[in-house]
């Protein structure tokens, strides 16, 4: 055990450093980017959609009970802050726990991959998720969805979507409904006329007591993260800016979503215009920020394209035709996870073949 | 002309210690070292003795497996010592200089007389062929193989290397005398920069190919993929200009000259020029140009490809830069997460590099981080690959072993030189050249 110890302040000092190892063989210089920077900027380009997120928190829970339009707007932030912060606490507790060991018994250098995993987690739960439940789902997730892969790069799936699915089969009644999106304090009751329904688990006329401004805004509830489009966006620019995240994903998951949701206006069981499916529920978050991981997304140009087109148009049918079911997109990436190998075989397939036929003129 | 081939993406490295155009010092070396593991495909048998005596020419190394494929000195006087490694793996074969010049006289002929068997047999028998390299594979050619094309290409673009036009603008009745010989074996090509061309244009008897952009566009091996790719069982073969150059002398005079100028260059260098002087040359007859520098990287080669041989090493046989840089030994705290790391350089958008385009930087040899995984995709490396090859299913299958998938996606056409760059921005840190050796490795070994 003591042992254990001594490797983990080892790896967590190694952990924070950039190492002064030098080039052995091959190229003598290397570039400043290494794959903690690349984490890192993606925990920045999530960072807007986290501090609004836990102002809604507080700005819901002052909505909910009936608290009237007074408080300010930094006491809304920092009683969401503290709702939010075991959330944060409990996932990268026990991820990186989980995290250092593996790399431990691995005898490789802790990956970094987790530094974004343990960000995202927090926000595409329900504030009030227990926290004994979120433990059992991160552990679940790392060790099933990851480790047992061979760590990050290794992965079928996306772990932070894993944790919520985990979470969401487990234990559903935690997951949905109309209480769990708002943090109260025990004995708080909601004020009357009060739902804490997401847009999309509302029916007809009622939802549209949230205006679409207030969609793009995030002031409704729902996941921590996942409200603000304003948030998200800022997001979505620095991961296109930086390159992480591939525009073609985004473009082809908002593409498909259009697509299934205009079929849908056409045969008239959509009960929101199709571009207004784009702007709620997790949608704009899982487009963004999800389904463009690089390690479980399509590697191919062309398979970017059809697995952005799958996961939008897969969202939005679930969201059509599945009542039971109102938000498709955290599936909808798991799916398009599992499909991306497959994609890729076609597009590399077919590369070779045209390859193949290229190079059989030449010779 | 021919049309102008516009290769996008790639990287011209923003390094500072670029070579002046002058040469700073000529060098007579007092000893020379032939050392085998210069030559890439090649099992080493010795020739010579501790205390034989040797011309410029005398063979030292003959191919075991390939007896006809000579290794020469590349001065004249005695043998000094034979260097041997861990398992007696021979090193070195080193030659003290008596500083005389004298040269074997394999006799000046005409390439326009001889056939294609003949002159394969003089390059053979003046231990030039090993300038002859071959793809697939990037090792010394067969002679017993006819080739679709010999490739040459008149432009270095690789970061700090040695400028064609100053280093052998001065040899090009040398390098039409090598076309007029290659080109009786089969056709030669010769690729040439966009801009600059100067003086090797006005060469003849061969195609021309005009290419455009940043390196690796100087790479014999991106070129030959976008003019005549390799195929399976086919072969087509590269000398560098230098070897050229040579082979041409050899033909002109009948004698074996390999002298060379060298760009001494690196963000160590105190005084980045040019040298005149041996392959083979310990590197301490540089010392000038480097200094009692601690910590101090000596690279035969330029800085993506050289080879790191010391103070104590060798010039390399086909190498005309000698590239010098500090060791980055420095651990940064938070490194990573900092938002401005001004001295650094990164192609990544992360940093703000982009911003300042006109920058050099002075660059060490930290990895900048640690090896991991793959986890960004093919797009990422791609930037930096003008070929039609998707890099990292390369390297995945190089480094499965997997024979059938490598030859799927191109192992033919590259070595690793080609994928350089795609290991320079590697965010995981891996080690590309070396797998995409190993797997070139694997597939010779899987032929005999």
């Amino acid at each position: 055990m003591k042992k254990f110890w001594a490797a983990t302040v080892d790896a967590f000092a190694t952990f924070l450093h950039v190492p002064g190892t030098v080039t052995r063989k091959g190229v003598h210089v290397r570039d400043a980017v290494d794959l903690k920077r690349i984490m890192i900027i993606v925990v920045i380009a999530l960072v807007p959609a986290a501090l609004f997120g836990m102002w809604n928190v507080g700005y819901q829970h002052q909505l909910a009970v009936g608290g009237g339009f007074g408080a300010h707007i930094l006491a809304n932030w920092w009683w969401g802050f503290l709702k939010t912060l075991p959330l944060f606490v409990v996932s990268y507790g026990v991820g990186l726990f989980i995290e250092f060991f593996s790399s431990g018994l691995r005898g490789e250098e802790v990956n970094e991959g987790y530094l974004v995993s343990g960000f995202l987690i927090p926000l595409i739960v329900p504030v009030t998720t227990p926290l004994w439940m979120l433990a059992l789902a991160v552990a679940f997730a790392v060790i099933f969805g990851k480790e047992v892969f061979g760590g990050t790069g290794m992965n079928i799936w996306n772990p932070a979507l894993l944790t919520r699915a985990f979470l969401f089969f487990s234990y559903p009644t935690a997951m949905s409904g109309s209480e769990v999106w708002i943090a109260k304090r025990a004995g708080e009751v909601f004020a009357d006329g009060f739902t804490g329904a997401t847009p999309l688990a509302l029916d007809g006329a009622a939802q549209y007591s949230n205006t679409v401004w207030s969609q793009i805004l995030g002031t409704i509830p729902g996941s921590v993260g996942e409200t603000s489009i304003i948030a998200i966006l800022l997001g979505a620019a620095i991961l296109l800016w930086t390159g992480i995240a591939s525009w073609k994903v985004m473009c082809g998951s908002v593409l498909g979503a259009l697509l299934v949701g205009f079929l849908g206006d056409l045969a008239g069981i959509s009960t929101m215009p199709c571009w207004n499916q784009l702007i709620v529920g997790g949608f704009a978050f899982g487009t963004v920020f999800m389904a463009t991981d690089p390690v479980t997304s399509a590697q191919t140009e062309a398979g970017k394209w059809i697995y952005g087109l799958l996961i939008g148009a897969l969202c939005i049918t679930v969201r059509l035709v599945n009542p039971g079911y109102a938000e498709g997109m955290m599936l909808a990436i798991l799916f398009g996870n599992t499909a991306a190998p497959l994609i890729d075989h076609c597009v590399v397939t077919s590369h070779i073949n045209r390859r193949n036929r290229k190079l059989s003129k030449v010779a | 002309m021919s049309k102008i081939i516009v290769l996008r993406g790639g990287l011209n490295l923003p390094v500072t210690g670029q070579a002046e155009m002058r040469i700073a010092k000529t060098v007579n070396p007092a000893t020379v070292a032939v050392c085998p593991d210069n030559f890439p495909g090649m099992t080493p048998r010795l020739l010579v003795r501790e205390g034989d005596a040797v011309k410029c020419g005398s063979p030292v190394l003959a191919d075991k497996k390939r007896p006809e494929i000579l290794v020469v000195s590349p001065v004249s006087g005695t043998v000094k010592e034979i260097v041997r490694g861990e398992k007696r793996k021979l090193l070195a074969v080193v030659v003290e200089s008596d500083g005389k010049r004298e040269a074997l006289d394999f006799g000046a002929r005409n390439p326009a007389e001889l056939d294609a068997p003949a002159i394969k047999k003089a390059i053979l028998e003046s231990g030039l062929w090993p300038f002859i390299i071959q793809r697939p594979y990037g090792i010394i050619a067969n002679p017993a193989d006819e080739p679709k094309a010999i490739f040459v290409s008149a432009f270095d673009t690789a970061p700090l290397a040695a400028d064609a036009a100053f280093t052998l603008g001065d040899r090009l009745p040398d390098i039409q005398k090598g076309i007029d010989a290659l080109g009786r074996i089969a056709k030669v090509h010769i690729s040439l920069p966009a801009k600059d061309a100067e003086p090797f244009d006005k060469l003849e008897n061969a195609e021309k190919h005009v290419f455009e952009g940043k390196h690796p566009a100087g790479n014999v091996g991106v070129q030959i993929s976008h003019v005549c790719p390799v195929t399976k069982g086919s072969v087509v073969w590269t000398v560098s200009l230098l070897g050229l150059a040579a082979i041409g002398r050899l033909f002109s005079t009948g004698k074996v000259d390999l002298r060379r100028k060298v760009a001494v260059a690196g963000s160590a260098a105190i005084e980045p020029a040019y040298a005149d002087t041996y392959p083979g040359a310990p590197m301490s007859t540089l010392g000038a140009f480097f200094g009692n520098t601690e910590n101090l990287r000596v690279i035969s080669g330029n800085i993506l490809t050289g080879k790191t041989v010391g103070r104590e090493g060798w010039l390399g046989f086909y190498d005309n830069t000698v590239t010098v840089l500090l060791e980055g030994y420095e651990k940064e705290l938070l490194g990573w997460a900092n938002p401005i790391r001004w001295k650094l350089f990164s192609t990544d958008h992360s940093y703000f590099s982009w911003l300042t385009p006109w920058r050099k930087y002075d660059m060490d040899t930290n990895l900048h981080g640690g090896p991991r995984a793959f986890v960004m995709s093919d797009a990422y490396y791609k930037k930096v690959l003008p070929m039609d090859i998707f890099p990292v299913y390369l390297i995945k299958a190089c480094l499965a072993g997997d024979i059938d998938a490598m030859e799927k996606f191109g192992i033919y056409e590259v070595i690793p030189e080609d994928l350089a760059l795609c290991e320079y921005i590697d965010p995981s840190k891996n080690d590309i050249q070396e797998i995409i050796a190993n797997g070139i490795r694997l597939m010779l070994k899987e032929m005999e």
